[in-house]
């Protein structure tokens, strides 16, 4: 990992591109990999394996937790030539996917920022694209309440 | 002769079988039913499908759909069967549904609350009317679209319950109780009596609910606050050794606010009942918030006069894989039963007429 970050930095950079990668599907991440240079060498370490997580909800939003009920989940581990492992855990049954966003966690620790950015951006602002066609369109259904002018006064 | 009972029905079984399939196809010359079109344009069967087998995969949900001809029951019971093939990777982090991405977002109780009314893609103030020309396959009008505001909205708790005219959440920390791993038992407490919701019909949830408002139960509920969109999924991988957002899902959160007129200890405030389910489902949503508040009868002093105010009916009652199990075990062979109940009539019936042959 880049060593001029600090440690809360860089899980906070990984934590971000590991969740564009959870949602971006197989298609976008194997072209994702392939503008970042040639395919790395990868081995399988664990996986694509596809299991359970239980998913909970808080009592009144915000209270005392409880179990609301389970989510397919598909995880997978591998290892680059360099040694770098990679992780992925991502929601669905999809197995090439979440073999090819384990490669490309393994890959991110191993690139530059720039280099970062040109693999995670077009993923990241996709995925930014689509929730704000959804929360325009929600936007459009806002009501706008007025009042009613009383005749007499 | 049961042996050869048992080779007959083999027979019988696997043409049944070879019948449906056929059947479950319909006509060959109608194209087939893609997966997608299932989950692309059924969604609210698919929501129903993924909140009752408790498990949230809308492409499963979707063969489901498929392979249970639509009968949305059938299809839980499919995705409930499926989940026991597969190992429990881990538990995830509550989901905050403050921080939802909301479609939409209404409250009954304040015109003009922070965040606003958002109807979002809403059934309700349509007419009701068939619309002929979805039978015509026309495409649909774009959208409208606004400037969003992306901050977070609210929960209408938050807003009452700075004043302490509004119960408060109470802790947060305790470990849930799992009814996928532990058998219901009594008392229940509100974790379980919750997941138990979360997971049960939609049907008995809405007759119980409806019940408490028609009167066997009540606690003058008001729809403080209804909202439905995506929340992010969090897990802590053991070998990561931090939280990681794995995608997202779809909610419905109802927020039922009762009256309470407060206790020897407590003043008179505001108490409530909480529904959260997979997918969109208003219905549902509001359906559990009032049967957990009503099974809260107890607990706030109250009177237990009716069902909905009773766990141990709720709670044995609710779930339609298991009630649809019991009932349907009807069908099952009964034969050396009912032979013994035969002659037990024709018993009584005989001493009967001897007894009237005597007088």
């Amino acid at each position: 990992m880049n060593d001029t970050i600090s440690r809360p930095d860089a899980i906070a950079t990984r934590q971000h591109w590991m969740s564009v990668l959870a949602r971006a599907p197989a298609e976008a991440i194997a072209s994702a990999l392939t503008r970042a240079g040639p395919l790395p060498v990868w081995s399988r370490v664990r996986g694509p394996e596809t299991g359970l997580v239980m998913v909970r909800g808080r009592t009144g939003g915000s209270g005392s937790p409880f179990n609301l009920g389970e989510m397919t989940v598909t995880r997978c581990t591998v290892r680059l030539g360099s040694g770098v492992a990679g992780h992925a855990y991502v929601a669905g049954r999809d197995e090439r996917r979440a073999e090819l966003a384990a490669v490309a966690d393994a890959l991110l620790q191993d690139l530059n920022t720039g280099s970062r950015d040109s693999l995670i951006g077009p993923l990241a602002a996709a995925q930014r694209e689509q929730r704000l066609t959804r929360a325009e369109k929600a936007a459009a259904t806002r009501v706008e309440f007025f009042a009613m002018r009383n005749m007499r006064s | 002769m049961a042996y050869v009972a048992v080779k007959g029905g083999e027979r019988a079984i696997r043409n049944a079988h070879t019948w449906l399939a056929e059947e479950r196809r319909g006509d060959p010359a109608v194209p087939d039913l893609g997966l997608d079109q299932i989950r692309e344009q059924l969604g609210r069967a698919i929501d129903r499908v993924m909140a009752e087998g408790s498990l949230y995969d809308p492409d499963l949900a979707a063969l489901a759909i498929k392979q249970a001809q639509g009968d949305l029951i059938e299809a839980a019971f499919l995705l409930r069967a499926y989940r026991t093939t597969l190992p429990r990777f881990a538990h995830a982090r509550p989901v905050d549904t403050a921080a939802m991405r909301a479609a939409r977002r209404i409250s009954a109780i304040f015109k003009d609350l922070p965040g606003g009314q958002t109807l979002g893609p809403t059934y309700d103030y349509t007419h009701r009317l068939l619309d002929f020309e979805l039978a015509e396959n026309q495409p649909p009008p774009d959208a409208p679209r606004a400037a969003p505001d992306l901050s977070p909205v609210p929960r209408v708790p938050d807003i009452l319950g700075r004043e302490g005219l509004l119960e408060a959440d109470g802790p947060m920390d305790a470990e849930p109780g799992d009814l996928t791993r532990e058998p219901l038992s009594f008392p229940a407490g509100r974790d379980i009596r919750l997941q138990a919701l979360a997971r049960g019909d939609e049907g008995f949830l809405l007759a119980m609910g409806y019940s408490t408002q028609r009167g066997y139960g009540g606690s003058h509920p008001f729809a403080g606050e209804v909202r439905m969109g995506e929340v992010s999924v969090e897990i802590e991988p053991p070998e990561l050794g931090f939280a990681i957002d794995i995608g997202d899902l779809t909610v419905t959160e109802c927020q039922m606010v009762n009256q309470f007129k407060g206790s020897k200890t407590q003043l008179p405030q505001f108490t409530r009942g909480y529904g959260l389910v997979f997918g969109f489902s208003e219905r549902k949503a509001m359906s559990m918030a009032l049967v957990d508040r009503a099974m809260r009868a107890e607990e706030l002093g109250e009177d237990v006069t009716a069902p909905a105010q009773n766990p141990e009916f709720v709670l044995y009652h609710s779930d339609n894989i298991e009630a649809t199990g019991f009932v349907e075990h009807l069908k099952l062979p009964h034969y050396v039963d009912f032979q013994s109940e035969l002659q037990n009539v024709r018993r009584l019936r005989e001493a009967v007429e001897r007894r009237e042959a005597a007088e």
